[in-house]
């Protein structure tokens, strides 16, 4: 088995856009799409989200508002999960809501150190 | 009470309290001495109350028995006096007096620490168990034997090495320090939650006996809300899901001893004394913020006290669900979990879950596979089920799958 690393990239402001009932009802899909790959034995990581501001250092140590300066897409949060193959991983993620609200999912293989 | 039914009770309720106090005293090195001298104590007291009858305070009595053999064992060996003497024995003008400190709260004390040490993250966890129900609980090898499914023999030689262990690894009878008690809190509950489970879950065919294991678990746990240093979210969010299980204890089982399932149970026997006592621990356990597998555990006993079938209660249930297992996966909650997943959605997005789990080698994947396929394929049920018999090791189990494979026949 190895494990993946699920990231979630997604615009800021579609989640900013939700009533608080498209909020609980999306939360109850993330919910039930990670409970899926738990009850699986599946998730290594629960990971966490990310908030929305935060800096980018960038060489001669200018620090920039943002990690998303060229596009509208941020890194929202994470999850690792255990698979055989990436395509067995890839597999995986396409059960997540983001797809749904038009984010996606970067599934990488984790090497370890 | 007549003495041959007050000396079980007075067993369960005084041996722990004697060989804690004795093990405190002579040190946890000792404990078979503590223990031997605590069993004598009984054995005098069955011979004698059969005899003159039981005397008017019975506890004093014993605390005086066992007094009396802590001195003479003392007498008898030397080498052990040497050792302990001095913690025991005091000489006054009276001669000399044992000092054995039996007020209620050096026996509370002695009882909780007993507790820790049993409960060493040291000893592996079916030793744990075996001293907790030989030690804590005052249960004898035929009935650990007998709860476990297993003979004497293995028994003996567990609770040996067990000793041994405790030993080996200097395990002392002392509360941890504040900075450990955190962790070493989390391995009691741990203990303590699979000994319930033992009792509740065992497929040992004696139901009373299963029921007082159940019984000495909460017990022990409701000794540690009732303790200061002891009294925190997670003990008070186990006792709460004890409460809610056991109020179906006699639900579960009918007459001819055969397990009854959740859906079939006659929900006017479930116990209300029970729920309350649940609910009152669950209040006592949300506080703070720290969230255990127990707390996610307790709020899953009281949905399933609600009588309403509704899909908002299975709904509650399936998201707790999704929160335990992403704490601490477990096959028997991946199981579960689908369970509710069809029950708050439906039987064919729980079929597409199951078909995931991967858990093809234990019966219980078929048997829930089965009941999901129930009304939507019947001939993939069957084989389900029948898939499902073959794995099952139980009687209990054999026999409620034999019941529903008989019954999907019948309609043919």
């Amino acid at each position: 088995m190895n494990d993946f690393l699920f990231v979630f990239r997604n615009d800021p402001s579609v989640m900013a856009d939700m009533s608080p009932e498209e909020l609980q009802t999306s939360m109850q899909k993330w919910m039930d799409w990670i409970g899926g790959i738990a009850a699986q034995g599946k998730l290594v990581d629960r990971g966490n989200r990310l908030a929305n501001e935060g800096n980018v250092i960038r060489p001669g140590k200018v620090i920039t508002d943002g990690p998303y300066i060229e596009t509208k897409e941020s890194v929202g949060g994470f999850i690792m999960v255990r698979a055989e193959t990436l395509s067995e991983a890839s597999e995986m993620a396409k059960g997540c809501p983001i797809l749904l609200a038009g984010g996606n999912v970067e599934v990488r293989p984790i090497i370890r150190m | 009470m007549e003495s041959q039914e007050l000396i079980p009770h007075l067993f369960r309720t005084e041996y722990r309290k004697i060989t804690a106090v004795l093990s405190k005293t002579f040190g946890l090195e000792h404990i078979e001495i503590a223990q031997d001298i605590a069993s004598d104590t009984f054995l005098q007291a069955s011979e004698m109350w059969g005899i003159k009858g039981v005397p008017d305070n019975p506890v004093a009595w014993l605390y005086t028995v066992a007094r009396n053999k802590t001195l003479d064992y003392l007498r008898r060996d030397k080498l052990f006096k040497e050792k302990v003497r001095g913690q025991v024995v005091r000489d006054s003008s009276a001669g000399k007096e044992v000092s054995l400190d039996l007020s209620s709260q050096n026996i509370t004390d002695s009882q909780l620490q007993m507790m820790f040490a049993i409960c060493h993250p040291a000893l592996p966890i079916e030793s744990q168990i075996g001293l907790a129900l030989n030690v804590l609980c005052g249960f004898g090898i035929n009935e650990i034997a007998s709860a476990f499914l297993t003979s004497k023999e293995t028994i003996n030689k567990r609770l040996y090495r067990a000793r041994e262990k405790l030993r080996a690894e200097q395990v002392k009878m002392e509360f941890p320090a504040e900075a450990d008690i955190e962790s070493r809190l989390e391995a009691v509950l741990k203990t303590l939650y699979l000994l319930f489970n033992e009792g509740y879950y065992s497929a040992g065919k004696d139901v009373t006996l299963r029921k007082d294991v159940c019984i000495e678990a909460m017990w022990l746990t409701k000794m540690l809300t009732e303790n200061p240093g002891t009294d925190r979210p997670p003990v008070n969010a186990l006792l709460a899901l004890m409460c809610f299980h056991a109020s179906r204890f006699e639900a579960r089982t009918n007459t001819q001893g055969e397990t009854v399932l959740y859906e079939d149970q006659d929900d006017s026997l479930w116990d209300a004394t029970l729920i309350s006592r649940g609910e009152y621990y669950l209040n006592r356990a949300s506080v703070g913020r720290q969230l255990s597998r127990y707390h996610l555990e307790a709020a899953i006993g009281y949905w399933h006290t609600i009588k309403a079938d509704t899909p908002e209660k299975w709904e509650h249930i399936l998201q707790y669900y999704n929160e335990l297992l992403i704490l601490e996966y477990s096959p028997i909650a991946a199981l579960n979990r689908t369970y509710a997943l069809a029950k708050a959605r439906s039987k064919r997005e729980a079929i597409r879950e199951a078909e995931k789990l991967n858990l093809g080698e234990i019966h219980l994947y078929h048997s829930l596979l089965g009941e999901l396929y129930l009304g939507i394929d019947d001939g993939k049920a069957l084989e389900c089920f029948k898939t499902a018999l073959s794995l099952a090791k139980s009687r209990a189990d054999r026999q409620l799958l034999e019941g529903k494979i008989g019954r999907l026949y019948g309609q043919k």
